[in-house]
């Protein structure tokens, strides 16, 4: 044991320092790191190809026209992330520097977190977070002991006890620590918490944890739960790009004749046909390249950075106590927030204020409530005086501050505002609650004399002291869970507290029945005798122990019930409610025990009085096998769902049966372990195919990864539903990370899920807000912002396209190169823009109150193939209606009033004219909510179209070298005909698109529409009646 | 579309004093401002497109379609216009010997052909010329110009711009003007005669204020130098290939010569399409009494010399009166009518969908 001295034992291996990165880029890899990614994105690699075509062939547009928006747009994107990446430094840099008291030379240093090396010995004082994973030397209590909160990796606060190592557990200050030669072997770095050590918040009173430094760095366990932070390129894009490439491989017809007039030159004609027919492809590629133009890259771009100000700056999201609001981290998923299915939630903290509180106690039937007893209406019977007597007994918490030994009894008399210390929570709101409540109970304490502890276990689920009072008797006072207990109990008001217990754990609080029997002397000492062989066995000692405990408590009297209350989060219960209501699943995995996640599930009412649970726990496992219990499980299921698959679109209605399944993580660890005949899918698919039908679904005894390893499977299932994943430990991390949109909760259990997460928000309740209206609403404005995008450019381009016909094929652009250049960046830019900022097609109060409404836009609806279809068809109608429009209008006949001949710039103008003021104006029918500055923005739009193009075609600019556009624009003005034209073909672009709106509404209108039309009655009545009152 | 304010009173948007910071601001709160804008409560405007609010649309525009369709309609009927093809493809045409004319012949080849107008033309008359399967829209051949030289800059006359290869140099001497489309100017000669028993009468054809105002006055300039001499301005270049003569002996007059002469104007502004027509010339109506050219026997004198055979083209006359919207067109008018028509339509099928399912939206409950 003892480690060989000097140094031929030291492995020479080498340990990474402690710092912690999770910063993407260093100060020298940004720029090429940051290109490749960004170019790693298809369309600006895309982009950057039609770029390079445009240098090195001749094509119908300069280079300018692609070069500068594609500039721009990397620009934007790299300050962007650059700016991100900043922040991460930043935080990363205070973890890294936060300072740590360790040993040296016999001497305490305070040193950088970073700077901490394998083998250093750390001294961490009270209520200090360890800066890495630990080995326990030795600590300032006497026994070698500390209390240790595990909550920034498993989430729970509770303390528990660790002990130093034997060896050095002697030693108490800094030389003899420093004199300490040794060597520790340990496993190399693994990923699994519960096998080996914790990092860990101390809380022990003046507890001075040395402890040496064993994995550090990126190698912390913590570190190696977290994934490697990938891009996470939105959904939506993709599928927007998917849509868009295949659209414009147009065939060209690359014959072209050679008339007199128009001959080639030498070197053009004396190139190859294939390179010719190369060339023109690619030339006709850079002509319809606007199709899908960069500019909507940074209209995207824009509209999730600018659009993500108004989560932060929403005030209802704002918590007052924690002087907290919103902070959004990465505002590329801002509509998948209006897209999740599945929510995964951690159960403490997030769900629960993680505050234990004794709310009532059941006597004999009679319910009390801590005040009603605080006012002295408490009868002095024997039942109530054993009971809290019991409860008085009957734990194991220790009083901070009191190092004797036996705080364990009499805590209360001590002192009243010390703090209570258990492994147990429940226990401390216990004991703390009867401390608020009763000094007068207190009054006729006796002394009792503790003989045994007959300790809790999770397998009998309760525990007991043997007590001897002043007045000579033995009591055995025994509390429990109701389920181990009842059985036990041979008189009482079983029925009465049995009822009550029930309708508590229903309640969502955590119950614990108490009961006593009175020893004789005789019994008390059979039972001392078979305890203490038990404990003296050398096999099977935990064996014979239970056998012993299980002789030992029997035939109870049950003295009544308490309850203790983990209070939920405010508005929690309203929150997941309003979350199943919109369509959304919603899974709690935490890592407690069952029964208090069950609580409180319950107590939010993510399962409801009706709901039927199905267990898939290790207990039910041990008893069946797991093959057996899944299909069990999935025959209950799916039986109930034949027959109700008409209901399916009806959704969550009252009357319908819910299934609301419970998994512990063994269970879940047995499904997902590969099995070895091959067939190795059949559980997990089993076992998804059960989940997708139950209503709600609650994982317990989960290790972070396991909460990833869920989120993922959900992630991968085959339908690849939007995930969020909600946490706000360290615990939860990985499984923020993991799920498509990872919301962080800034709470008491330190920044890091907030700050690894996508989002972050004070409260769980907000995220009902976020989802259903700030999810709704960017998920809205961006389908329109991407399909408007689509169109508007298929408007564009289109007639470009079609002129090819008439121009012989040569990729004559239609319009003069500023139309070109402009359009996207300035003439259609704004209104869509803004559009994407500040569109409410219902007010944000409709969709919090009507939360169903998110299942209008669930499943990606506004993006499907119909919907884009629509606005397909919808943009090659426009083109063919502006194109065949200017067509008839200029073909062979004299549109002026002077006999005077319009050129191909005139057409294109006037093509360009329709197609400016109906694309406006279509997404000026789309605008739901005309504030003063969509007023000023379209019509500013138009106005700016016209303003240019007379600037433009009003000056011989000298830096052109042509003149095309000359009074090009003003001609076209004093012509009669084309005003007529404009007028006629802007009303028949934008004429299918009203009539679609009309009738859709009329005969198959949408949730949302009909919300939409009810408020619009109210308010016109509204005014309706204000003006027939005045 | 009906009138919808918001009911979101202002007063949201002021901040809310009491809910401020606690404590007179000695804790600095990140605490959102309570501004409209903010808060996404700005006052707005909210119109829904409902059949009811879309009704009355419909039947406005349909009842102010219509009339300005029949107007044009009958605007355009009233335009008198007179179309010869005199290509000569067809052996019975006279023009058909100079079919095959070429660049370099030496000897012009006229051809008359006659025709008859029916009825006589009361106003102004504007006689253009047509070409067809002409690609004047080509890429190639748009870009093959150059504006500052057609503007009179001096350095681009005698270095002509790249765009204009092929057509830029011509034996080491810069071309002016530069380009395919100033070498492929039209160049065949028409004039009208009237025939009074068998006289012929020539029709009086204005060739100035055919092109646009701004073109002629500021777009395209003579090169500037000492004196009015344009031989002497245009030293240094050549011809353009497939011309006869320079440029600066396209007209007598010197206001109508070099790159301001209007028909060169007139064929350097490219047209839109492959059929298309440009303005030739003017007939003005001399007096109140006759009109501009009455029913009669006319002929057409063409001197032959532009070949489009070659490339399969057609060469027209065009003789057309113009009215306020320009040259006969029934296009727009029918439209017009068309587009008013489905319009009061489809406000009558609105209406009736309107009446039988219009309960639906407002009865219908909201599904929670």
């Amino acid at each position: 044991r003892e480690p060989p001295p000097g140094t031929e034992a030291y492995i020479p291996q080498r340990f990474p320092d402690n710092r912690i990165v999770s910063s993407k880029y260093t100060f020298w890899n940004f720029v090429p790191k940051n290109l490749f990614e960004q170019f790693r994105r298809i369309a600006n690699f895309y982009f950057l190809i039609i770029f390079l075509v445009q240098l090195i062939i001749d094509t119908p547009t300069s280079p300018v026209t692609s070069g500068l928006p594609l500039l721009f747009v990397i620009t934007v994107t790299a300050i962007k992330q650059g700016y991100e990446d900043w922040l991460r430094h930043k935080a990363d840099n205070a973890m890294n520097q936060c300072p740590v008291h360790f040993i040296q030379h016999g001497k305490l240093v305070r040193k950088q977190s970073r700077k901490l090396r394998v083998g250093d010995i750390v001294m961490v004082k009270e209520d200090e977070t360890f800066p890495c994973d630990l080995i326990f030397l030795s600590s300032s209590r006497g026994d070698g002991t500390c209390f240790v909160t595990t909550a920034s990796l498993d989430g729970e606060s509770s303390h528990k006890t660790y002990y130093a190592v034997q060896d050095t557990k002697a030693f108490h200050n800094e030389q003899e620590i420093d004199a300490l030669h040794a060597t520790i072997e340990c496993e190399q770095p693994q990923p699994d918490l519960y096998n080996y050590c914790f990092t860990k918040k101390s809380h022990n009173t003046n507890c001075l944890i040395p402890g040496v430094a064993i994995y550090t760095g990126m190698e912390t366990k913590m570190a190696l739960n977290y994934q490697a932070k990938s891009q996470k390129r939105s959904a939506v894009e993709n599928k927007a790009l998917i849509n868009t490439v295949l659209k414009y491989v147009w065939q060209s017809e690359p014959f072209r004749d050679e008339p007199w007039y128009n001959q080639k030159t030498e070197p053009e004609r004396k190139r190859n046909l294939f390179l010719r027919a190369f060339t023109d492809f690619l030339a006709f590629m850079v002509l319809f390249n606007y199709i899908i133009p960069v500019s909507m890259y940074v209209t995207v771009e824009m509209q999730k950075f600018l659009g993500s100000y108004f989560l932060t700056w929403d005030e209802e999201m704002f918590d007052e106590d924690t002087g907290e609001g919103p902070l959004v981290n990465t505002s590329d998923l801002n509509e998948e927030l209006g897209q999740i299915e599945y929510v995964f939630t951690d159960k403490t903290g997030t769900l629960t204020e993680n505050n234990m509180e004794f709310v009532e106690c059941c006597i004999e039937g009679h319910v009390y409530v801590p005040h009603v007893i605080c006012n002295g209406q408490i009868l002095h019977d024997c039942t109530e005086d054993l009971f809290f007597r019991a409860l008085c007994l009957c734990h194991t918490v220790q009083v901070k501050d009191d190092d004797s030994v036996d705080g364990l009894k009499k805590n209360q008399l001590s002192r009243r505002s010390c703090i209570y210390i258990s492994s147990s929570p429940d226990e401390v709101a216990l004991v703390e609650g009867i401390q608020r409540i009763f000094p007068k109970v207190l009054c006729f304490c006796f002394r009792f004399e503790l003989l045994e502890v007959l300790s809790f276990d999770s397998v009998r689920r309760r525990m007991s002291v043997i007590v001897r009072s002043s007045t000579g008797d033995i009591f055995l006072f025994c509390k429990g869970a109701d389920s181990s207990i009842f059985p036990r109990v041979k008189e009482g008001k079983i029925d009465q507290i049995r009822s009550r217990v029930e309708r508590n754990a229903v309640e969502g609080l955590r119950t614990l029945c108490v009961a006593y029997k009175k020893l004789t002397a005789e019994e008390y000492s059979n039972a001392q005798k078979l305890l203490q062989n038990a404990k003296l066995a050398l096999q099977d000692r935990e064996k014979k122990l239970a056998e012993v405990y299980e002789k030992i408590e029997r035939d109870f009297i049950l003295l009544g019930a308490t309850a203790v209350e983990d209070r939920l989060q405010e508005k929690a219960a309203d929150t997941i409610e309003a979350l199943q209501k919109a369509g959304i699943k919603v899974w709690v995995l935490t890592g407690d025990k069952m029964e208090t996640a069950a609580a409180t599930c319950y107590a939010c009412k993510l399962f409801r009085r009706n709901t039927q649970i199905l267990e898939l726990t290790t207990k039910k496992i041990e008893e069946q096998s797991l093959h057996d219990v899944l299909f069990d499980l999935s025959k209950t299921v799916l039986r109930h769902n034949g027959s109700l698959t008409r209901d399916t679109f009806s959704g969550l209605s009252t009357d319908m049966q819910d299934y609301g399944l419970i998994i512990d993580g063994a269970a879940l660890s047995l499904i997902m372990k590969p099995r070895q005949d091959g067939s190795s899918g059949n559980y997990r698919e089993l076992f998804l195919e059960i989940c997708r039908n139950c209503s709600a679904v609650l994982c317990c005894r989960m290790a972070p990864l396991q909460k990833a390893q869920i989120v993922k499977l959900i992630k991968l299932s085959k339908e690849h539903p939007i995930t969020l994943a909600i946490g706000d430990g360290a615990n939860d991390v990985s499984m923020i990370l993991e799920a498509h949109v990872g919301i962080g909760i800034i709470g008491k259990e330190g920044r890091q899920a907030a700050r690894n997460s996508d989002y972050a928000i004070p409260k769980f309740k907000h995220l009902k807000k976020m989802l259903l209206v700030h999810g709704h609403f960017y998920y809205v404005r961006i389908s329109e912002l991407v399909q408007y995008f689509f169109y508007k450019n298929v408007c564009f381009i289109f007639p470009q396209f079609l002129y090819q016909f008439f121009c012989g094929f040569s990729q004559q652009t239609l319009y003069d190169t500023a139309y070109l250049t402009l359009y996207n960046i300035s003439f259609t830019s704004l209104p869509i823009l803004l559009y994407g900022l500040m569109e409410q097609h219902v007010s944000a109060d409709t969709l919090k109150r009507e939360p169903s409404l998110y299942r209008d836009v669930a499943k990606n609806a506004l993006l499907r193939w119909r919907a884009f279809i629509y606005w397909t068809f919808l943009g090659v109608f426009d083109a063919v209606v502006f194109f065949f429009g200017a067509y008839f209008l200029f073909d062979n006949t004299i549109v002026t009033s002077n006999g005077q001949m319009f050129g191909n710039w005139t057409f294109g103008t006037l093509v360009f004219t329709v197609l400016v003021f109906t694309v406006t104006l279509k997404l000026a029918l789309d605008t739901h909510y005309w504030t003063w500055i969509n007023h000023f923005m379209i019509w500013g739009s138009l106005v700016f179209y016209i303003i240019f193009s007379l600037l433009w075609g009003g000056i011989i600019w000298p830096f052109l070298n042509y003149q095309r556009m000359y009074y090009v624009f003003m001609q076209m003005l004093s012509s009669g005909p084309a005003w007529l034209g404009i007028i006629l073909l802007i009303t028949v672009s934008l004429l299918p698109d009203v009539l679609k709106k009309v009738l859709c509404r009329q005969l198959w209108p949408t949730a949302t529409e009909r919300i939409q039309v009810k408020y619009f009655f109210i308010v016109v009545s509204f005014f309706v009646s204000e003006v027939s009152n005045n | 579309m009906a009138v919808n304010y918001s009911v979101k009173e202002e007063a949201d948007g002021h901040p809310s004093g009491g809910v401020g910071v606690p404590g007179g601001g000695a804790v600095k709160t990140r605490k959102p401002d309570n501004t409209a804008f903010k808060q996404q409560r700005l006052p707005a405007w909210q119109p829904i497109l409902t059949a009811g609010t879309v009704l009355p649309a419909f039947f406005i525009i349909g009842l102010i379609f219509i009339p300005i369709g029949i107007g044009i309609f009958v605007t355009s009927n009233n335009i008198r216009e007179y179309e010869i093809d005199y290509t000569g493809t067809e052996p019975s045409s006279p023009c058909n010997k100079c079919l095959n004319v070429s660049w370099d012949s030496t000897t012009p080849c006229t051809c008359t052909i006659n025709f008859t107008l029916e009825h006589s033309f009361e106003s102004n008359v504007f006689m253009y010329y047509g070409l067809s399967n002409f690609y004047q829209n080509h890429r190639r051949y748009v870009k093959s110009r150059d504006d500052s030289q057609l503007n009179g800059d001096n350095s681009s006359l005698l270095n002509p711009s790249k765009e204009c290869e092929p057509y830029r140099i011509n034996e080491d001497k810069p071309i002016a003007p530069c380009g395919a489309i100033a070498n492929s100017m039209f160049n065949d000669t028409l004039e009208l005669y009237r025939i009074d028993n068998d006289t012929r009468i020539p029709i009086t054809l204005i060739k100035k204020g055919i092109a646009w105002w701004t073109d002629k006055n500021v777009k395209f300039r003579n090169p500037t130098g000492d004196g009015n001499n344009l031989t002497a301005l245009f030293q240094g270049t050549t011809k353009p290939v497939n011309w006869p003569k320079p440029v600066y002996m396209l007209d007598s007059e010197p206001d109508n010569n070099g790159f301001i002469n209007e028909d060169f104007i007139v064929w350097m502004r490219t047209a839109a399409l492959p059929t298309f027509r440009k303005l030739y010339r003017l007939i003005e109506r001399k007096n109140n009494l006759q009109p501009t050219l009455q029913a009669g026997k006319y002929s057409l004198d063409i001197a032959y010399n532009y070949p489009v055979h070659s490339f399969d083209g057609r060469k027209r006359m065009i003789l057309s009166t113009i009215s306020w919207m320009g040259g006969k067109n029934p296009f727009l008018g029918i439209a017009y009518i068309t587009v008013g028509s489905i319009c009061f339509f489809l406000g009558v099928v609105l209406l009736i969908i309107h009446h039988k399912y219009g309960n639906r939206n407002t009865s219908a409950d909201i599904p929670n």
